[in-house]
Parts: structure tokens; C-alpha cells; sequence
């Protein structure tokens, strides 16, 4: 077994590296610049049923040490993914996770139906902490017993294992955690964006179009950190921790704190080649610090 | 190859209030093929993380040199503006869509619209379009005398006519003022500028003449990726400035 090589319910992975959803597409913009089977995963732009035009522009905004986005969901829906996203993917030798969003408990349950049929589709992401739409999202994700029954419907249509996608704009995120394992999620992956806001000096007014938005990048790292640690010392199920990964350094960071696998997002914005650098990089961060395997270092922090 | 170096600083200067002309070296100039693409520029700003767009303005394959015209506005651009020759920048690119000059007929008379920092891309393409033998009349924009520059260079491959909107240098008033005021006759018509500058042109061509508009749009990623600039056509679909602009064709573009 290879130093990085990660085994998790339906992803056998590489190694842990995922570039997160939302901040990969559906990967052909990436694979302009690398081949994507060095990746662990793909986790896919967020599929509805319906295509969504997305928000009106400004859509991000710039802060110290992140940025703020409301793209709003924009994808052409998931009879278009199937019929060319996924397909392309199919010839890189990556599983892919596919994120999933909805508006409705029907639409998440309309989406993994058919989604986790597809023959590279290893595991869903589900999206219940997307805080840039009106309707659905987020509103899935803050109430522990409605992200239970969300997480029963999918799983109960779903041919591959689901991931439940937290948000971190929550007063207990154990609560949620705990609900959605006991309602038979496969995993979690954490977190989602901080929900927050810019306002323009000269207007008064936000520069977000959509007046809010998510914060991303390293600013948030320290945030997700506490979390995967409160969270894995919770549940049994496995986490995929992300929030503000730049270099393979803070990946080990989320590996003590929990997580099993690592998911980079904003940094692919930065650096196109973030995320094969990093797989480059781990297998000397891990051993500089006394590690065998990726495997060795996760929960290291609880030991 | 890898589409991001470490580029060296060949040159920076301040050659108008507040704009720099920064002339950098490295192997990726080899790759940089069309009038109108942007690199991706990282200002090595410690607080502010995304890299900051710039459009091409020279390509000098012979050696190696790119050059780029910036404005030194907000905290990323003026820790740029502060490097020296012999520092380094990281960049990324070429990135982007640019003006399909194949397009422009052999003989066809094209009027180049540049406005403010939409003027770099235009040097590039005035070149080429002057290199295949068309006949080229560069429109340049800006606000005010203290804010010109690249008249002279501009001259060398094209008839210039510039416009200040107080009156400071040339013409007073704005582009497509100046381009009905002297009575320029074209065929097409390559704008860049800003967004006002753009609703001018196709307003007043958008009908008659052929033509290609670069537009500006904030961005985070600039390889297609965040659809943060998103820049919605006459078919109701929504693309991105970054990856199928910044040049459009005017008859496709909403402004």
C-alpha cells in the first residue's frame, strides 16, 4: 500500500487529495494543465435538477487572506452532467464525488437517483450548506432534523455511499454531525463557506450583487481545524476536512484534527497546479514529521 | 509546459499618473500567440491572496519579453508597481480569448478604440494588424493630459487621434465622439475600455460594422473555473469573461 493510498466508503483513493466542489467545475479547465488521474478525487460542481443561471455579477469579493463568492449554484443541471461532464471525467483514472444541491427535499432525491447511477460516480456529496441561494441550501444544513431527513431520503435512493457537506454557519456542528450518522450518512466533508459580507465605502452598499456571500481561503483554516476536531471526536464515520488548504503542511493539520482525506478549494484559484504540488510535497511533510503513511497521521491530534 | 513561471523583471516604469510599464522575461512568452489574451498576476501582496488580471500589451518572441501596462490602484497593484529589475513575479498565463484577427479581411480599414488601461492591448494588436498590411486608425481615450501614454508608439504602425474628455490633450470629449468628428470611415472596429466606453461603440456600430469588444469583469480565477465574470450574450447564455472573452464579437455580446 502506498504511502498516500486512502480507503474510505466507495473512494479508493490515490491519496487524499480532492479538489473541492465548486472550485474545480467539472474539471476541463484543470485538465488544460494537468492530467487529473494524479488526483485522489473530483468533487464536482454542485448538480441540480434544473440548470441554474447562477446570481448576477459581483459575484466575488477580495479579503485579507480570502475571498467572498456567491456564484449561486450556476450548473446546466443533471441531464447535461450526465450526458457530457461525467463522460469526460470517465477518461481520467479518478472517482468522482458527485455534489448535489436542491431547493427542494424532492430535488436532492431526484438528483442522487440519477446521478449515482453514473459509472464514475463513486460517492455523492451531498450539499445541504451552500449559503449563496434562496431556497434550499443552507436551509437543509442548520437544523439537525431536517438534515437527518434529507440525508435518510438520499441514501435510501443513492446506489453509491453519501457524504454529507456541513456548514460551518451553525451554533453546534456536532449536532448535525451526529444527527446526519445516525440517519446513515457514509461520511462528512467540512466545511462549507463562513457566511459573510463587504460593503463599498462609497455606496454603503454590499459589493456582492447578492449582498451576502461565502468566505473561503486561508482565513478560514483554524475555523475548519476546531471543527474537524470537535466533529471527529463524535462520529465513527469518516471526514474529508477542507477550509482554507494552501500546502502539504495544512493538509497533515487536517489529518491530526481528523479528517481522512483533504479537500483543496480556493488555492485552485491561485495555483492551477495547487493540488498535484501538494501530492508531490506530502509524502517528505508526512515523513519530516515522523509518519509512514498518510493514514498514520489521521486523528493525531485525539492521541 | 507549465503555464506559470517566475518571471524576471526586465524594466518597470511610471509612464503616465499612476500607470506602469512593466516589462518581464521568462519561457512563457513562447506560448503567447494572440493579440488580446491576460496573464494572471500574483502581487505578492501578503494580506490579499487572488492574482490580479492584466492584459498583454507586447510580445517579443525574439526575446523572451512580455510587456504589461497596469494601473497602481488598489493594495495588490501598488506592491507590483514597487518591484524592481532583477525581482521577480509570478505569473500565469496566457489566459483568455483574444481577437481572432483572422478574421479582419487583407485591406479591410479597422479603427482601434482604446480607453484608459483598455489602451495596452490594443499596442499588440496595432501591430499586427499594421504587419498584414491593413490600413489602421488607432482611437486612444483618457481622461485627462497627465493620464496619456503610447501616442507616440502607436504612431509608428497607425494614424493616431486621441481624445481627453477635458480637453487637456487632443480632442475634448470622449472616443466615439472623435471618431464622428473627424469623419474616420471603417471597416471594423476593436474596442477595449471601459464598460461606458464599450456601450458607445456597439450602440453606435453594433448595426453597421464588424466588430470585437474586450471586456473587463471582476474575477477571481481567470482560467474558467469560479464563473465569478460571468458576461451574458444575445442568446441568453452566460459566458465567461475570463475564459471565452475577453474579446467578443460585438454582434454576439449584450453591453
Amino acid at each position: 500500500m502506498s504511502v498516500l493510498a486512502m480507503k474510505l466508503p466507495g473512494l479508493d483513493l490515490k491519496n487524499p487529495i480532492i479538489p473541492a466542489s465548486g472550485c474545480f467545475g467539472f474539471g476541463r479547465e484543470f485538465a488544460e494543465y494537468y492530467d487529473l488521474s494524479v488526483l485522489g478525487s473530483i468533487m464536482i460542481k454542485a448538480t441540480s435538477v434544473e440548470p441554474r443561471l447562477g446570481n448576477p455579477v459581483p459575484r466575488v469579493a477580495e479579503t485579507p487572506g480570502g475571498m467572498l463568492n456567491a456564484i449561486g449554484l450556476q450548473n446546466p443541471g443533471v441531464e447535461k452532467v450526465m450526458a457530457t461532464e461525467l463522460p469526460f471525467l470517465a477518461q481520467f483514472d479518478v472517482p468522482i464525488m458527485a455534489n448535489i444541491a436542491g431547493t427542494t427535499l424532492e430535488d436532492y432525491v431526484a438528483v442522487a437517483e440519477k446521478i449515482s447511477k453514473a459509472p464514475n460516480v463513486a460517492a455523492l456529496e451531498v450539499n445541504i450548506s451552500c449559503p449563496n441561494v434562496k431556497a434550499g441550501g443552507i436551509t437543509f444544513g442548520t437544523d439537525p432534523v431536517v438534515a437527518a431527513e434529507l440525508t435518510r431520503a438520499v441514501k435510501a435512493v443513492s446506489d453509491v455511499p453519501i457524504y454529507i457537506k456541513l456548514s460551518p454557519n451553525v451554533t453546534n456542528i456536532v449536532e448535525i454531525a451526529q444527527a446526519v450518522e445516525v440517519a446513515g450518512a457514509d461520511g462528512i466533508t467540512m466545511i462549507n463557506t463562513l457566511l459573510g459580507m463587504r460593503l463599498d465605502l462609497k455606496t454603503g452598499k454590499p459589493i456582492i450583487a447578492n449582498g451576502t456571500g461565502g468566505l473561503s481561503g486561508p482565513a478560514i483554516k483554524p475555523v475548519a481545524v476546531r471543527m474537524v476536531h470537535d466533529v471527529y471526536k463524535a462520529v465513527k464515520i469518516p471526514i474529508i476536512g477542507m477550509g482554507g488548504v494552501t500546502c502539504a503542511e495544512d493538509v497533515l493539520e487536517f489529518l491530526y484534527a481528523g479528517a481522512s482525506a483533504v479537500a483543496i478549494g480556493t488555492a485552485n484559484f491561485i495555483d492551477p497546479y495547487v493540488c498535484p504540488d501538494i501530492i508531490t510535497q506530502l509524502p517528505a511533510v508526512l515523513e519530516k514529521y515522523g509518519f509512514k503513511s498518510a493514514k498514520e497521521a489521521v486523528g493525531f491530534a485525539h492521541r | 509546459m507549465r503555464k506559470q513561471e517566475e518571471m524576471l523583471i526586465i524594466s518597470q516604469h511610471e509612464i503616465a499618473k499612476g500607470i506602469f510599464e512593466l516589462v518581464l522575461k521568462g519561457d512563457l512568452v513562447s506560448t503567447m500567440l494572440q493579440a488580446g489574451q491576460f496573464v494572471n498576476v500574483k502581487t505578492g501582496d501578503g494580506g490579499l491572496i487572488l492574482r490580479r488580471p492584466i492584459s498583454i500589451c507586447n510580445i517579443n518572441h525574439e526575446t523572451s519579453e512580455l510587456t504589461l501596462i497596469y494601473r497602481a490602484e488598489g493594495a495588490g497593484t501598488k506592491v507590483l508597481s514597487e518591484k524592481k529589475a532583477g525581482d521577480f513575479v509570478d505569473i500565469l498565463g496566457p489566459l483568455g480569448t483574444g481577437f481572432d484577427l483572422d478574421q479582419v479581411e487583407v485591406g479591410a480599414k479597422v479603427v482601434l478604440v482604446g480607453g484608459g488601461i483598455g489602451v495596452p492591448p490594443m499596442y499588440e494588436t496595432v501591430q499586427r494588424l499594421s504587419k498584414r498590411g491593413n490600413k489602421v486608425i488607432a482611437v486612444l481615450g483618457f481622461a485627462s493630459q497627465e493620464d496619456v501614454f503610447y501616442e507616440e508608439k502607436f504612431q509608428e504602425f497607425a494614424e493616431v487621434h486621441v481624445a481627453t474628455m477635458d480637453g487637456s490633450h487632443g480632442f475634448k470629449g470622449h472616443v466615439v465622439q472623435l471618431i464622428q468628428e473627424k469623419g474616420i470611415d471603417f471597416d471594423w472596429v476593436l474596442g477595449c475600455g471601459p464598460h461606458v466606453m464599450l456601450h458607445a461603440i456597439a450602440s453606435e456600430y453594433g448595426g453597421s460594422k464588424k466588430g470585437f469588444l474586450s471586456f473587463e469583469e471582476r474575477m477571481a480565477c481567470g482560467i474558467g473555473a469560479c464563473y465569478a465574470c460571468i458576461c451574458e450574450t444575445k442568446d441568453g447564455s452566460r459566458t465567461r469573461v475570463c475564459k471565452e472573452g475577453p474579446v467578443y464579437d460585438m454582434s454576439e455580446v449584450k453591453v
